[in-house]
């Protein structure tokens, strides 16, 4: 028999027993008092038996003691159905609130229930079943349909779809072929996929993402803090005001009786247990974090779920998060050299960087990068980069780069980023080079708007045209453009100062190269976190996709998590309050006293339930 | 150090936030938490104190909950 079958037996016959005590028609007092005893050993000794092991361990005001006061308490004074029936109430209570926990945590477990189980990995000819933990960077696993994914791999052969949903909330499958990169914990749906492993399992995306779900807990939101707090004096103080209310009224008052007070202060004793706060609130903080997770979009802390419902302003980077950041060569404008020699020189000269425009300038160059040819690369932040091609002086960057260097350019107005190009400090012309607005983007900011965002900026390193253009076509408030590294945290900084003190702001961005500024914002928030580890370091919210359009939906997953929060937090107290007010005065029972305890507990459990389910959302 | 352990049958949201407060209060650590929901404890301490401090962390768990079982997560 399990631990609560055996919980519900006890309950049912000393329930039975219990009934018999007060529907018996034979009325002797010896008679009924011992089936009353009988009833409450049956349904309530354990709880006795827990408050004196406590006591002895030197743990007084826990809930046992508190019960086992009260209801003997209840017996002193000759109220023996009632100490009964709340013994039986309490324990009904109890069992109730074990379900809505262990059932709570399986649908949390439920949620997190994407850690593979095992890996075929290949050895020699063999499939050998291994636990993901076991299997080595380098080793060949085969995944076959149906089967999830268990460490990050790179496809050697064969070809598939794979559903990412637990990842990233995103129904459509990918399609993957040899040389895509696999993420741990997605499922493959048809072929058969031979994989190496790229990463181990404790660094593998699935871990990392366990990880940081099941840990934000540890930091907390003020809600959490003032229950901690609160449910410290809370048990203390009504122990307190209970002895008080035992003692002083029957010896002030006149005509006052002893067990009428003694009885008031039981009730009370009943109440004064704050289990019902100190489950709820965190559970409907983790529900919520738990239910975004499902939706792609990960949050490091219930305090950063709680600064996302007050946020106020919203800044987003514009290159990788409000546009695609796939840049292309719209048009090559040479001086005095030939088209494919201002190309091949540029893309020369910017073949050491990763920034999207280098790629875009590789990709259109197309032809193999023979790094010998080049020597002296320099960056400059927010200018561009100087190098030597075969022998020669090579810069390529914005006009800021040619101000700074004196060299005369073309100043027309050009739509897209701009690449200047000289040679030996001889200007050679221009790349003009154009990013995409993302499908989403517009209805991002629209429904950003619509949940009372006051300001939605966009900086942008990019030239003030395109700057201006994307604002435009998307509606934001405000443009900052040409900007370097270092003004993106002043602007940051003077934003600060423009918000009201309780609003938050929140800063969204890629992750990768604005990691200050992802840092210095109240909530920083970066975008295509999915197989990006610089992304889930940096950020406190990481949205797994690259949908701008998920940061609405956290907004709502956030306010409705803190709603919930909040009404439990008032429910709770409220009823808690009011009960311990009406027994002081001598007008409720203890019946209703143990519903405040248990049945306040229950539906709280019930309420943050709610936070747990985003699909509609 | 971080080390994290499975609190099993861990039954009270209450006790978990007190053996959180006293294991923070224990010398070396640096952070501990006690996740009701998860079952979950991680402490992150001084490497040379650990062994005391999970020792200790042990007793004060028995203490306020004693049919808890420890594990290594």
């Amino acid at each position: 028999m399990t631990y609560m079958k055996k919980r519900l037996w006890k309950i049912i016959i000393g329930g039975i027993v219990f009934a018999v005590a007060i529907v018996n028609p034979i009325n002797i007092t010896w008679l009924k008092v011992t089936l009353f005893l009988i009833s409450y050993i049956i349904v309530g000794s354990d709880v006795v038996i827990r408050a004196v092991k406590n006591i002895i361990r030197g743990n007084v005001f826990d809930e046992n003691f508190l019960m086992s006061i009260a209801t003997i308490g209840a017996f002193l004074i000759g109220e023996f159905p009632e100490g009964v029936a709340v013994m039986v109430f309490y324990q009904v209570g109890e069992l109730f609130q074990s379900y809505a926990v262990a059932q709570s945590r399986k649908s949390i477990a439920d949620l997190m229930d994407i850690r593979p189980d095992y890996a075929n990995v290949k050895k020699g000819e063999e499939l050998v079943r291994m636990d993901p933990d076991e299997v080595q960077v380098g080793d060949i696993i085969v995944i076959k349909a149906g089967e999830r994914i268990p460490l990050d791999s790179k496809v050697i052969e064969g070809n598939s779809t794979i559903d990412t949903s637990a990842l990233t909330g995103e129904s459509i499958p990918r399609e993957i072929e040899v040389g895509s990169d696999l993420l741990s914990g997605c499922i493959n749906i048809n072929g058969v996929i031979t994989a190496e492993v790229m990463k181990e399992f404790g660094e593998s995306t699935v871990s990392k993402i366990l990880d940081l779900v099941e840990n934000a807990s540890s930091k907390k939101s003020k809600s959490e803090q003032f229950i901690t707090k609160f449910a410290r004096y809370y048990t203390p103080i009504v122990v307190i005001i209970a002895a008080i209310l035992a003692i002083i009224p029957p010896l002030v008052i006149p005509g006052a009786i002893f067990s009428d007070w003694i009885h008031r202060a039981l009730t009370f004793l009943v109440v004064s247990c704050p289990c019902a706060l100190v489950i709820s609130i965190p559970l409907s903080f983790f529900g919520g974090i738990g239910g975004a997770s499902r939706k792609g979009i990960l949050v490091k802390g219930s305090n950063y779920m709680e600064a996302l419902a007050q946020a106020e302003i919203i800044v987003f980077d514009k290159t990788g998060t409000l546009t695609k950041g796939v840049f292309n060569v719209q048009e090559i404008h040479p001086e005095g050299i030939s088209k494919e020699e201002l190309l091949e020189v540029t893309a020369y000269a910017e073949s050491f960087s990763n920034h999207p425009i280098s790629i875009s300038l590789k990709r259109a160059f197309g032809k193999d990068i023979d790094n010998q040819r080049i020597t002296k690369v320099e960056e400059i932040a927010g200018h561009g980069v100087s190098a030597a091609v075969d022998g020669r002086k090579v810069l390529a960057g914005n006009s800021k780069l040619m101000e700074k260097m004196n060299i005369a350019y073309y100043k027309g107005e050009l739509i897209g980023t701009v690449v200047h190009v000289a040679i030996e400090n001889q200007y050679v012309g221009y790349i003009v080079i154009a990013d995409e607005v993302k499908e989403d983007s517009a209805q991002a900011i629209r429904d950003l708007k619509a949940a009372n965002i006051k300001q939605i900026i966009m900086l942008t390193g990019d030239s003030r045209n395109v700057g201006v253009k994307v604002a435009d076509e998307l509606g934001l408030d405000q443009v900052y453009a040409e900007l370097l590294p270092a003004d993106k945290v002043k602007i940051m900084e003077e934003l600060f100062s423009q918000k009201s003190k309780k609003g938050k702001l929140a800063y969204v961005g890629d992750g990768i190269n604005d990691a200050p500024v992802l840092a210095l914002a109240d909530i920083g928030i970066a975008m295509g976190g999915l197989g990006s580890d610089a992304a889930i370091e940096a950020a406190d919210i990481v949205i797994m996709t690259d949908e701008p359009s998920k940061i609405a939906m956290a907004m709502k997953i956030a306010k409705k998590t803190l709603k919930i929060a909040s009404q439990n937090t008032v429910f709770a107290i409220g009823i808690k309050v009011i009960v311990l007010i009406l027994s002081a005065l001598g007008y409720a029972s203890m019946w209703a006293a143990v519903f405040a305890d248990v049945g306040v507990t229950v539906l709280a459990v019930i309420n943050s339930f709610r936070a747990l389910h985003v699909e509609n959302i | 150090m971080k080390k994290s352990f499975r609190l099993e049958g861990l039954g009270c949201a209450n006790c978990a936030a007190k053996m959180e407060k006293a294991i923070n209060e224990l010398d070396g650590v640096k952070e501990a938490t006690v996740n009701f929901m998860t079952t979950k404890m991680v402490i992150e301490a001084e490497d040379e104190k650990m062994t005391e401090i999970i020792a200790a962390s042990e007793k004060i768990i028995k203490k306020i909950e004693p049919d808890v079982t420890i594990k290594k997560a």
